[in-house]
Order: C-alpha cells, then structure tokens, then sequence
C-alpha cells in the first residue's frame, strides 16, 4: 500500500514533451495536408463517384444562354417593339439554380412595361428568374418604345451584355446517387476474364521479376572488368522513360514491315510467318496430343513487365548480398559445402526476407501498374487489366461513374491483399 | 586414373554452346552493321567449339598456352568454314571476303576465350563434385551475362538505330541498322532536328525540366522536416506514423486518376503545370520521407543535442547539423523524384491538353500516331530517355545507396 500522498509518476505529457509533440506536428503538418487533399481526399471522392451517374461531359458545368434581340420595325418617334431575351439552360441534365439577369438598356428608348420579374433601376433592368431546370428555356419581354433621339442614333441593344448571375448544380455534388456503375461493373461480360488477366499478369510479372532480378544479383556479384558498366546498363530499364521504353518494344514487336524481331526470326527460320506478339489473344499449342490456349499478348506483356523491374529486385538483393559476413561462407568453404550448397543453404535463407518483401512491393505495384500495359496495346487482345479497364471504362467510354466503379473493386482487392499480406508477412528484418 | 574426365567431357559441351552461341551472335552483328543476308550456321559453330574445345582442354590448364590457343583458334575457323560448307556466316565468302574473314576471326577468339575461362584451373582429368559445379556455374554466369546484356540492351539499340534511319529504309530491311555517316550530320539526325523545329520539343524539355525539378524541390521542401520529426521527436503515432507512410505509396495512381481529373476540371487546373506539380509531390513524398527518415536515424544524435545545448533552435538544428550530414541521402531522394516525376506518364496524358504545355511523356504520345514517321517517335523516346539515364548513370552510386538505405539493413 502507497500512502496517498507518495509521489506518483505524472499522467500525461509535460509541458516539454507537449511543446516536442507540437513542433512534430508542425512540421509533418504540410506532409499530412498535401497528402489529406491530393490522395486521401481523391480515395474518398472516388468512392462517391462511383455511386453518381456522371459521363465526361458532365463536367464542364451548366450555363445560361441567351440570345437579344429587338423585335419589331422602328422607324419613326413612337414605334413600339419588344427586347427580347431569349434565356435557356446550356445542359439537359443539369438544373441551374437562382438565375439573375442584369442589364443596361439604352437610354434613347421609352420603357412601356417590363416582365413583372423584373424591375427597373434607371435604365438598368434587373431580372429574377428563379430556376432553371435541365433544358428549360423561356423569353424576358421588355416592351418599349422609339425616341427621337433613338431615330437619329440606332442603339443595338446587343452593345450591352446581359449579365447573369446563377447557381449551377454542381453534378458532383448532387443527391443523385445510383448503383447502376456497380452493377454494369459486375454484370459486364469480361469482367472475370478481366480479373482473371489482372491476377495472372501480377503473379507472373512479380515472380519473374524476382527471379530474374536474384539471378542477375549473382551475376552482379562477382567481379570482373566492365562489372559497373554492366550495372548501369541493367538498370537503364527501370530507370528510362516508360513511354520511350513501351514505344520501343512495341516497334520491336511490329507484325508489319520493319518489325525487328519478326525480321528476325523469320531470317532465321524459326517462324514461317510473322507473329502479332502484342496483337494475339491466344496460341494453340499442341503438347503430348493435348491442346493448350496459349495466351500471347498478355505473355508478352508479362515479359515486358519482367524485363523492365527485375533491376529493382536486382538493386535491392545485391545491397542485401553485399552485406551478408564473408565468414558464413569461409566456414561453408571449409566443411566443404559445393557453391550450389552455399548458395542453396547460406545465400537464399539470407535473402529470403528482402525477398519477401520485394514480393509484397512488387505484387502491389505490378497490380497497379496502368501505364506498361496501356501503351504496349492498350488493352487489346485479352491484356485488359483491371487498371486499364478503369481508363476504359471512365476515358474511352466517358463514363467516369462506372470507371470509379471499376477503381472503387481495384482497390477493395488491394485491400484484401494488403490485410492478407501484413497478416503472414514474417516478423523478418528489412 | 584416366588422362581425360567429367572435366574434359564438360568442356567439350560447353565448347560446343559457345560455339553455337557466339556464331549467332556474331552473324547477327554482322547483319545488322552490313545489312546483308546473313545466315547463322549454329550447327557448324557447335561442331568447331566441340573440336577447339577438345584440342584446348586435351591440356592442362598450366600448358594452355597463347600458342595452343591460337591453334585451337584456326582449328574453329576450319571446322566452321568446313562444316558450313565454305560459308561460315551463311554466305558465300565471295560477297565480303575481308569482312566476313574478319568476322569470323572474332568469333573464334570469342569462343576460344570463352571455353579458356570456362575451364581456367582444371585439367582434362577426372575432378570432384566442388570443382565440377564451379565449372558448369561459370558457364552459367557467362551465359546468363550475355543473355541478360542482349536482353536488356536490344530495345535501347533499336530505339537509337531506328531513329537515324528513315521510314523507306525501315520498312524494306527492318534488319538493316547499318549507318551511312557520309550523308553527313544534318541528314543522320534529321528526325532529331524535325521535332525540335517543327515538333516543339525544345518546350517539352523544357516542360518536363521544370516540372520535374519544382516537383523535387516541393518534395524535398515538405519530406525533410516530416522526416525528422519522425525521426527525432518523439509524439503520440509517431510509430504508427513512421509505419504506415509507406501506404500512401501503394495506393494505385489510376483510382487517383479519375476524382483528380473532375475536381481539377471544376477548379480549372487540369489543363496546367501548376495540377502536375501538386500532384506529383504528393505521391512522392511520402517514399521520400520514409527514406530519407532512415537516413536521419542513423545520424547520431549526440551531434544534434551537442547544438541543442549550445542554443541551436531546433529548425536551425535541421538546417545547420542534420541536412548538412544528410547531404548524400538527400541527394538520392532527390535523383529518384526526379526520376518518377520526369517519367510519369499518366497523369501527364490525362490532364494535358494544350501543346504548349506538354512534358515529354505527353508530346511522344502525340507522335505515336500512323501519320508520324517511325524513326520521329523512336527520336523522341532518345530525346527523352538521354537527359535521365545520363543523370542517373553519373550519379549511380548515390541512388543505389539511398534506394536501399531505407528498407534494407545490414
């Protein structure tokens, strides 16, 4: 038992551990606010989008037109005739809310009567006209009549511009929801072709990139002449533009004259005719009499992904190489271990965690990946991923609902795998 | 014990892959400096390595000596020349006497220099298992180097090959990489001189400077003090914090893309630089903080509490002792935002409209179009790939070091 007046530890922060606490905010504060608006706040707009019926054109918000004119014949001191405006809604879908017309009539005419929306401030006419639902379009009378000095100065009641004042309904933030972006989604014909491409080009494209990546690493770890050279040239694909890198594959490729590989292999023999590596959905294969679909484009896909990151998880095994004790191995040397039982028994346990986690990464990214496959064909020829099914849906269709749709399953599935991940990722180092 | 083992019998194979490697190889080059119907006649070159392998490796390793080699050099160029039939590069050696003979004297020496190292220190005779693995790694390691080399090396050659050439010339010999430099300066880098005087490329570089180095500076401007405060001070979720940055980076950019490009719209920057160069930051900033707040736990604290006490404010501490001593990783951080930002594509597409406005990325999209010549776009991709590679191969070193530095210890 403490006696109730013993010292106890304080509760809480003190005030210089409060004053540290708000300094780190501080300065995390434009981290967290760049962050909060451009992908925190996005996330979450996609998210409503995704349950809003809006197309690309919807975007450019509703307007009000309006056409002036002077109706009638004005030739002598008291010919009446109308000013005309002839107001109307720009959008068929949108409402526009508090209409306000303002304008300067010519002083040289004689106000007979105005709308009875209207009044009269001098010869400023002000108009409230309330709302404008999608589509509407109505006329604003102002009756008048000719002066004299009007006869001897024709005004054009055009020369002063109705000014409209208005509330447009902002499309993306109305209350008009739907599910129809989900069920279109779901519903469409491909979409478990599109899933089932998305899963394969991801598993096959991390797995061959870490292959690739841990056999380079071996080649980079031992030393010869020219080792930097090689180095630097292995990492040029990572590193150049993916435009330039994606152009430059797909010329390669080319079924048509000037292709280089099809140039190629045909010049050797290997193929009779050119093959449309990118253009090709699926290759019959005939293996022990039994037929497999083959599925080209999206194989050549994966390569390019592979051929493009395998120096990322080169980089990143070779620094992980460099760092393992030479002793382990010195003592492996002396019990007589083969290089292959090194290798098998000392250098894969040690990279095993790097591994893993490049795994993770990769597995993420390459899911992700957008760009690689949308210029390599677009989509074409069974390459349809989820990602580029997002642009096609949002961008080339114009339905930006139904791509935020598609967005909106991506990243529910980058989710599950994220949670599925952090779940088994070993407790390992790096 | 017999004169000739599983070593001999290894080499021998492995003679004969060299063999057929480097005659495909090198045929190939042939045929794309000359642009002449080369044949590679793989068959012959596996039957000449097999026999200057056995002639070679018949030695011990101590007795292979310039001279053996040089024998064993000739006996690849007769056996090829046989076995091809007199046309060891799949002509006959009429057409190009001199130059095929010169080719064919480089594949030999290829391949007598590969089967040589491949068997450095092992006689013909019987050896154990160890030495055995050590050999069959060296062609391994040999093969997968060259492999990897042309592999990795091919599109980046065809790329700067296909942009000195013309449309006609492509299309009738695709295989034909030949460079006729008595046409003289003007007309071998005609595509390069079309698209920065008719394609506006000078402003596209410029573009895509000035976006890329904006991007660095905000993002250095905004990760370095977020950085250290993870770093350094200590504050409720500083742990979850310093944890789940690395999230940001995995959010998809194409879920972005779609609310970007609305909200943008609306607000009238998408059609701007000023969209990319908020956009950009924020996807790289966080990588940038999670590197470079490795970096700065690293840094021994002492020296920062060493100015604390000798009245150093603590952003002073960041400017006068932290960023100073941070100066490499800095460096890195920088090299690969720079990187990202100069190769980002998609939103570079999808918010710009206005020709005076494109990056790069965005203008070779343009040209990738039916009407513009093959050899202009495959232009552009150097225009753009050069200023990068270049920056990133001088600073290798830098990058290496700060791309690991945050997620792997030693």
């Amino acid at each position: 038992m403490t006696p109730d007046n013993a010292p106890r530890p304080p509760k809480g922060l003190g005030p210089l551990a409060k004053r540290e606490m708000r300094f780190a905010y501080m300065l995390l504060l434009p981290t967290f606010l760049i962050v909060l608006s451009v992908v925190l706040f996005p996330l979450f707009a996609n998210v409503w989008i995704s349950f809003k019926p809006v197309t690309l054109g919807d975007l450019r918000a509703p307007s009000i037109l309006v056409n002036e004119r002077l109706m009638g014949d004005v030739e002598a001191v008291g010919d009446e005739a109308d000013i005309r405006y002839r107001i109307r809604n720009s959008s068929r879908k949108s409402d526009i809310a508090d209409v306000s017309m303002s304008d300067t009539l010519p002083a040289t005419l004689e106000i007979i009567s105005i709308d009875d929306r209207c009044s009269l401030d001098g010869q400023t006419l002000l108009c409230d006209l309330g709302n404008y639902e999608a589509g509407k379009r109505e006329d604003v009378i102002v009756q008048v009549a000719a002066t004299q000095a009007f006869i001897d100065d024709p005004i054009n009641v055009k020369d002063t511009d109705a000014v409209f004042e208005f509330v447009p309904e902002n499309i993306l933030t109305n209350n008009d929801f739907t599910l129809e972006n989900f069920r279109k989604v779901f519903n469409a014909s491909d979409f478990w072709q599109v899933l089932w491409a998305s899963l394969y080009y991801t598993i096959a494209g991390t797995v061959g990139a870490l292959v690739m990546g841990l056999f380079a690493a071996q080649l980079m770890n031992i030393t010869f002449r020219g080792r930097s050279f090689l180095r630097g040239l292995y990492l040029s694909p990572y590193v150049a533009p993916v435009i330039a890198v994606a152009l430059a594959w797909v010329l390669l490729l080319d079924p048509g004259p000037g292709g280089t590989l099809n140039a190629l292999l045909l010049q050797l023999g290997v193929i009779d005719g050119p093959i449309s590596f990118l253009g090709q959905r699926v290759a019959e294969i005939n293996f022990l009499g039994l037929t497999f679909n083959f599925p080209v484009a999206l194989t050549v896909v994966i390569i390019f992904e592979i051929w493009r990151y395998f120096p990322l998880a080169m980089l990143f095994i070779l620094a992980r190489m460099q760092s393992v004790s030479t002793d382990i191995y010195e003592a492996a040397e002396i019990d007589g271990a083969t290089p292959i039982q090194q290798f098998r028994f000392i250098s894969l346990p040690q990279l095993m965690g790097i591994m893993a986690v490049l795994f993770l990464l990769r597995f993420i990214w390459t899911f992700n990946k957008f760009d690689d496959i949308f210029l390599l064909t677009g989509g074409a020829a069974g390459t349809r991923t989820l990602t580029v099914n997002v642009y096609e849906q949002a961008f080339a269709v114009s339905n930006l609902g139904a791509g935020a749709a598609v967005a909106v399953v991506v990243f529910m599935i980058l989710l599950v795998f994220s949670v599925i991940f952090f779940k088994f990722s070993p407790e390992d180092d790096a | 014990m017999s004169r000739f083992g599983n070593v001999f019998y290894l080499s021998l194979l492995f003679g004969a892959l060299w063999g057929a490697i480097a005659t495909l190889l090198i045929t190939l080059l042939a045929l794309f400096i000359s642009g002449e119907p080369f044949q590679p006649q793989i068959t012959a070159g596996a039957i000449a390595g097999l026999v200057a392998a056995g002639v070679l490796t018949a030695f011990k390793s101590a007795n292979r000596t310039i001279g053996l080699r040089a024998l064993a050099g000739l006996a690849f160029v007769l056996v090829l020349t046989v076995a091809s039939g007199a046309t060891p590069l799949g002509l006959a050696m009429s057409s190009y006497p001199v130059g095929q003979l010169i080719f064919v004297v480089i594949t030999a020496w290829l391949v007598i220099q590969a089967i040589h190292l491949n068997a450095i220190g092992f006689g013909p005779a019987r050896e154990r298992r160890y030495n055995v693995e050590v050999i069959c790694l060296r062609f391994i390691k040999g093969f997968g180097i060259v492999a990897f080399t042309i592999a990795v090396a091919l599109p980046f050659f065809v790329m700067v090959m296909m942009s000195l050439k013309n449309q006609q010339l492509l299309l009738s010999n695709p295989l034909d990489f030949s460079i006729d430099f008595g046409q003289g300066f003007q007309a071998l880098f005609r595509s390069y001189i079309e698209l920065f005087s008719q394609y506006h490329f000078g402003s596209y570089l410029m573009n895509s400077a000035l976006v890329s180095v904006v991007t660095v500076l905000i993002t250095l401007f905004f990760a370095v003090p977020g950085a250290y405060a993870v770093a350094r001070l200590k504050f409720p979720g500083q742990n979850f914090l310093s944890r789940s940055i690395l999230l940001i980076y995995m959010v998809p950019m194409i879920v972005l893309v779609i609310p970007l490009y609305a909200i943008f719209s609306q607000l009238g920057m998408r059609n701007t630089l000023w969209g990319l160069m908020l956009v950009y930051p924020a996807t790289t900033i966080p990588v940038a903080l999670y590197m470079l707040q490795g970096y700065f736990r690293g840094i021994p604290a002492e020296l920062e509490e060493a100015g604390l006490m000798d009245g150093l404010t603590r952003l002073n501490v960041i400017r006068k002792i932290t960023m100073p001593l941070a100066l490499p990783a800095m460096a890195s951080v920088a090299l690969y935002v720079f990187m990202i930002a100069w190769n980002e594509f998609l939103f570079a597409f999808m918010f710009l409209d206005n020709v005076d406005l494109y990056t790069l990325s965005r203008g070779i999209a343009e040209l990738n179009s039916s009407e513009v010549p093959r050899q202009h776009l495959m232009a552009g991709a150097v225009i753009a790939t050069v200023p990068v590679l270049a920056l990133f191969l001088w600073f290798e070193r830098y990058l290496v070091a700060g791309l690991t530095a945050g997620s792997v210890k030693g």
